[in-house]
């Protein structure tokens, strides 16, 4: 790939900055900022024992960190809360995404930055956890009638629910991807191989499940402004578990156990292309038969390989926008068939030309 | 690359400790930036250049409406558009937040700073409460204008760092101010913003010549104009001074340990007072009288 932005070079080897001039810092922070991952350069650069960075760089860099060593400490407290709230209800709490990646002391943890926190229960447990979440002083955010109603017949979370208190929200699901969608996984599968860290009394996804709930939210996402740092924390996930034994054969197996081939065969994908993810090649080419057909192909690359670039003027072109809009409305394809779609997205578009709409 | 990061309009500003770039086409901008920072370092880009925050403020676009400014802070929009007449005061409050929110290698006080014979004094208090009016006559009289808007605290050394900016006046201290520091230059007036009418004084050439030297705090203060009162200079506990100065932080909580420490030095190094006055030149006075 020609052009890629210096954040996606620097991911790939550290030590590239060590000849970079001021205003190559200089827009390497910009992107860096931009795609939440500020953070994320200065563990880097500890761990690869990158010295001689120029000292206004560093200071943002060191902002960022003292940011996100805060916000781990809160969501640590956070996941304190939420387990006390829910201690009574005798269920396996699993914590997804980011919050489990500090559970499971994971590298995509980071310098990650957080905005809310999201467990899994199962679906019959739903309406207690709701309760016993309100009882401690949690409540849902303001929503209309119809998002109500759209979150609970169709969604794969209820709707997100806000502490009064500590104004943390909190994500609830019952699988991870919605009912009405197409490549929804049993979630029992999910659920069966979930692992409990002893010492926490917390319980995450299985290793390779992690990875692929990573993939199957970015590339059923909507909003990729986050694009790039999710997809960093698939190559940190990535890079940390290849190590362990049977690793790929699971991560494979898993995929086609869970529906989830796609975004899987895309993570590996766009990983190994943007970010040089050590995939082993026959690794690469068994994902391959989950490809889609020639032109398809041809357009999720363009579509992706734009979308999927830190949220920056730096590392968009003219065809950024456009890729991340038609991306939104494919994410809204995946979710659900057209008889419901359609109606939905003129209802939202409705709401967000009359400004109803804040979201 | 060079082209798509600095466009031709963009102003290169030396506001120690910081390097800004500011991107607009709007020539009222760019007059009040000309008069109130002419004293100030500009700068060329080149390779060697390392800018700290990219302001940008333009009108509002096709669907925002063309009467009305925006700002934006590298490339992105975190506020709601203002009238085109305030989008000088937009600039200023622009770089207040992206220093407050991207900046933790400091501590952050809302306060104004200003300094004589190497000791610093920290203006704080609630908006209203009469720190910026303070901090102009004092420095009308010969103290050195370190910041009106924040105090900036190096986390490792405990020093005050000045961020020397235009005093921003609001409402009747303008003319209080026009009338008790006849030389002082100001910026225009701007009407009907969120804080009424406000304008900026210009910071003297010494202040800004002198922006790289730092002082240790000496006295914490807190201002309250009251009226026709009398000029009352009580001694405040150090402890409730940490308090209030917790309240008035932007950043105390993102510092943890690093914050409390820092804080519970500069108090400890400080006399610290409520101040009440409704007179600016037996204020004046009086703080000269503290330095002897």
């Amino acid at each position: 790939m020609k052009n890629l932005p210096l954040l996606a070079l620097v991911l790939r080897e550290p030590k590239t900055v060590l000849n970079y001039t001021l205003s190559d810092w200089d827009l390497l922070i910009r992107q860096a900022r931009r795609a939440g991952l500020l953070a994320r350069l200065g563990f880097l650069f500890k761990r690869n024992s990158v010295e001689g960075i120029p000292s206004c760089a560093l200071k943002h860099i060191e902002s960022s960190m003292i940011c996100a060593e805060n916000m781990r400490t809160s969501l640590n407290w956070e996941i304190k809360c939420i387990k006390k709230a829910l201690c009574r209800l005798d269920l396996p709490l699993i914590f997804l995404k980011g919050t489990a990646y500090i559970v499971g002391d994971n590298d995509a943890a980071l310098g990650r930055f957080f905005s809310d926190v999201d467990i899994l229960v199962p679906e019959e447990k739903l309406l207690d956890v709701e309760r016993a979440l309100i009882y401690a002083g949690w409540k849902f955010d303001d929503i209309d009638a119809y998002d109500q109603r759209y979150y609970r017949k169709w969604m794969h979370e209820i709707p997100p629910m806000r502490h009064v208190q500590r104004q943390t929200s909190i994500d609830v699901h019952h699988n991870i991807l919605p009912k009405t969608c197409f490549f929804c996984p049993d979630v029992k599968k999910l659920l069966e191989c979930a692992i409990k860290i002893p010492e926490q009394g917390s319980w995450i996804l299985a290793t390779e499940d992690r990875v692929i709930h990573s993939a199957s939210h970015l590339f059923h996402e909507g909003e990729l402004e986050h694009g790039f740092r999710d997809l960093s924390d698939l190559d940190l996930l990535i890079k940390e578990f290849s190590i362990k034994e049977n690793f790929w054969d699971n991560l494979l197996f898993r995929a086609v156990e869970l529906n989830q081939q796609i975004p899987l065969y895309y993570a590996l994908r766009y990983t190994s292309i943007i970010l040089k993810t050590p995939i082993p090649k026959h690794v690469l080419d068994r994902s391959v038969q989950w490809r889609p057909n020639g032109l398809r192909q041809k357009i999720m690359d363009f579509l992706f390989l734009h979308a999927l670039m830190p949220d920056h003027p730096s590392c968009s072109d003219r065809w950024t926008g456009l890729a991340r809009w038609l991306l939104y409305i494919r994410s809204h394809w995946l979710r659900m068939p057209v008889h419901l779609l359609i109606p939905h997205l003129l209802r939202k578009s409705w709401m967000r030309l009359t400004g109803k709409d804040n979201h | 690359m060079l082209s798509s990061r600095v466009k031709s309009e963009a102003i290169l500003l030396e506001i120690k400790p910081f390097k800004v770039c500011i991107e607009t086409s709007l020539p009222a901008v760019i007059d009040t930036i000309k008069a109130l920072y002419s004293d100030y370092n500009y700068f060329i880009y080149d390779d060697s250049v390392f800018v700290d925050f990219y302001i940008k403020i333009e009108k509002g676009g096709f669907f925002r409406g063309y009467s009305q400014a925006q700002c934006y802070i590298d490339g992105k929009t975190p506020f709601k558009p203002l009238p085109l007449s305030q989008a000088y005061p937009f600039f200023e409050w622009g770089l207040n937040w992206i220093v407050a929110s991207h900046i933790h290698y400091y501590l952050l006080l809302h306060a104004a700073v200003v300094e004589k014979n190497g000791h610093a004094l920290i203006l704080c208090g609630k908006p209203g409460a009469g720190k910026s009016t303070l901090c102009a006559a004092m420095v009308g009289n010969g103290w050195r204008l370190f910041s009106d808007e924040m105090a900036i605290i190096d986390l490792k050394t405990n020093e005050l760092v000045p961020f020397v900016r235009p005093v921003s006046l609001k409402n009747r201290s303008i003319d209080l101010i026009q009338e008790f520091v006849p030389e002082a230059v100001f910026g225009p007036c701007f009407h009907d913003t969120a804080k009424g009418i406000i304008a900026h004084m210009k910071p003297n050439s010494a202040s800004v010549f002198l922006a790289n030297k730092k002082a240790f705090s000496k006295w914490i203060v807190f201002p309250q104009y009251q009226e026709h009162s009398q000029t009352l200079l009580q001694s405040f506990p150090k402890g409730k001074t940490v308090l209030e100065l917790i309240k008035n932080s932007f950043n105390y909580n993102m510092l943890g340990g690093y914050g409390f420490s820092n804080l519970c030095q500069l108090v400890d190094r400080s006399d610290c007072y409520n101040f009440i006055y409704s007179n600016l030149d037996e204020a004046v006075v009086l703080f000269d009288q503290l330095l002897e």
